[in-house]
């Protein structure tokens, strides 16, 4: 993330010129509590993967997985998983 | 006057006219406006103008200023020359988008008819308008007269645009006093007018082969950056203002500065004001020298970035200067007068004029120049009585 510009080095009117930069954005970093999955009880229904607001949730190597890189936490796929298998914890625990 | 390039026709123009007449030599590309009193007779000529074919432009009918204001930010996001217009209410209404092309530095270019704020309604002429939007990060000059409204329209336009300023642009002409008054104007060849104002360059339109975000979010940690750029860009935009002003005055042969004078020389007393009420004033400093007055007159020209070394080299060592204005910042006085006042401050006492402040001509009142004179007997008063603090209103039925 490019957060350490200084106001020197902003283009005019801090037009962002580099296409997609949004994807360099740690919104993780918004994030008090985590979810931590217990992958022994996951059905593989995919709920987490569907309502996640952030789409963060990914299916790599046969099981589903949170990108904390930009996970803020919401807790949404704890609260609709049907085997309670995701459960948040706190950040720093 | 200087010689002037190309032939220049004597028309006569009301002040509204004159604007439109100057967006039409400009070729603006495209004009997004909603009619308001008293703006409204600048649109509906630039209206006509593009139904004529004489101006070929997109003209948006909008519902709103808000909008007309939103539609010329994304025109000239695109890289197109843009105007709107309007006044009082309607500028207040497009005050959340006005901070929009400053911080994006997109070169719109704006004229305002000052209109004073409702409430009570009231459709006429003073300055509370501008006051309300002179922290927006635009460049804002005063026209006194119709001719200074289309000379500071091309200016606008040819400040805004240059690749080392790139900021929006406010001319302010006083509503009916300056935009119903049908005056003589020296119109330029169109020719003198193109040369003036080459097609805008601005370097990051809006592209598909060149995609750029504008207005993206600025959280926290860059909020502040952002903000000094923008400073620094204003800031700057003063010397390229005074070489506009320069340039101006080579092709066309009128000249203009920040800061003007009139009669100003070795006066113990100096008048400062902005807009069309200098004109009134320099009849009543003419009236009261020939009265043996050591009188003089100080129009403010430039407004934003506000010039405060020309202010300083203007009133230093003047025994009083009396700030006359109208409008007024409720609880705090004339606002026009807190700037002076500010720019005074750091002068060496004994070079350090006494300020005395009037607020007067609130709502389109006539203040004649027989006014001016009651202006400087209380001044005087003031003066010797040490009234120093505070305003007072001109006019006044008590």
């Amino acid at each position: 993330m490019k957060g350490e510009l200084s106001w020197k080095e902003l283009e005019v009117g801090a037009i962002v010129t580099e296409p997609g930069s949004a994807a360099e954005y740690r919104t993780g970093d918004w994030r008090s509590e985590r979810p931590v999955r217990k992958q022994e009880l996951c059905i593989m229904c995919g709920n987490c993967y569907i309502y996640c607001p952030e789409g963060c949730v990914v299916f790599k190597d046969g099981r589903y997985e949170t990108e904390l890189y930009y996970c803020k936490g919401c807790g949404i796929c704890a609260h609709e998983c049907p085997r309670d298998a995701i459960e948040m914890v706190e950040e720093g625990e | 006057m200087n010689e002037v390039k190309g032939m220049s026709r004597k028309v006569a123009l009301e002040g509204s006219h004159a604007v439109s007449e100057a967006v039409r030599m400009a070729d603006v590309d495209v004009v997004a406006a909603y009619p308001i009193t008293p703006q409204t007779h600048i649109v509906e000529r630039i209206a006509e103008m593009v139904a004529n074919g004489e101006l070929d432009a997109e003209f948006i009918c909008v519902e709103s200023e808000h909008s007309a204001m939103s539609a010329v930010v994304g025109a000239a996001a695109c890289g197109a020359r843009v105007f709107t217009c309007t006044a009082g209410q309607g500028l207040e209404l497009m005050h959340e988008v006005l901070f929009v092309p400053s911080a994006m530095r997109l070169p719109v270019v704006a004229a305002i008819a000052n209109r004073a704020l409702s409430a009570p309604l009231n459709v006429w002429g003073d300055h509370s308008d501008a006051m309300a939007v002179r922290d927006c990060g635009w460049i804002q000059m005063f026209a006194e007269n119709a001719q200074q409204a289309f000379d500071l329209m091309l200016c606008a336009y040819r400040v805004a645009e240059r690749p080392d300023v790139l900021l929006p642009a406010m001319v302010h002409l006083d509503g009916f006093h300056v935009s119903h008054v049908v005056e003589p104007v020296l119109l330029p060849e169109e020719g003198a007018v193109r040369e003036f104002l080459p097609p805008s360059e601005y370097p990051f339109p809006l592209d598909p082969d060149r995609p750029v975000s504008m207005g993206c979010y600025g959280p926290p940690y860059i909020y502040t950056e952002v903000k000094k750029a923008q400073e620094v860009a204003i800031e700057n935009a003063y010397e390229k203002i005074l070489e506009t002003f320069k340039e101006f005055k080579e092709v066309f042969g009128r000249e203009y500065r920040p800061v003007e004078t009139y009669r100003a020389e070795g006066a113990d007393i100096l008048l400062l004001m902005m807009g069309s009420y200098s004109e009134t004033a320099a009849l009543a400093v003419d009236a009261l020298r020939e009265h043996g007055e050591s009188v003089g007159l100080v129009k403010l020209r430039l407004w934003r970035p506000f010039p405060f070394e020309e202010v300083c080299r203007a009133l230093r060592g003047v025994e009083v200067v009396c700030v006359f204005e109208r409008a007024l910042s409720f609880g705090m006085g004339g606002p026009l007068c807190s700037e002076v006042r500010a720019a005074l401050y750091h002068l060496p006492e004994g070079k350090r004029p006494k300020v005395v402040s009037f607020v007067g001509g609130l709502g389109g009142r006539d203040v004649r120049a027989e006014e001016f004179e009651n202006v400087l007997r209380r001044t005087k008063e003031r003066v010797s009585s040490g009234e120093l603090e505070g305003f007072e209103f001109v006019g006044l039925r008590e």
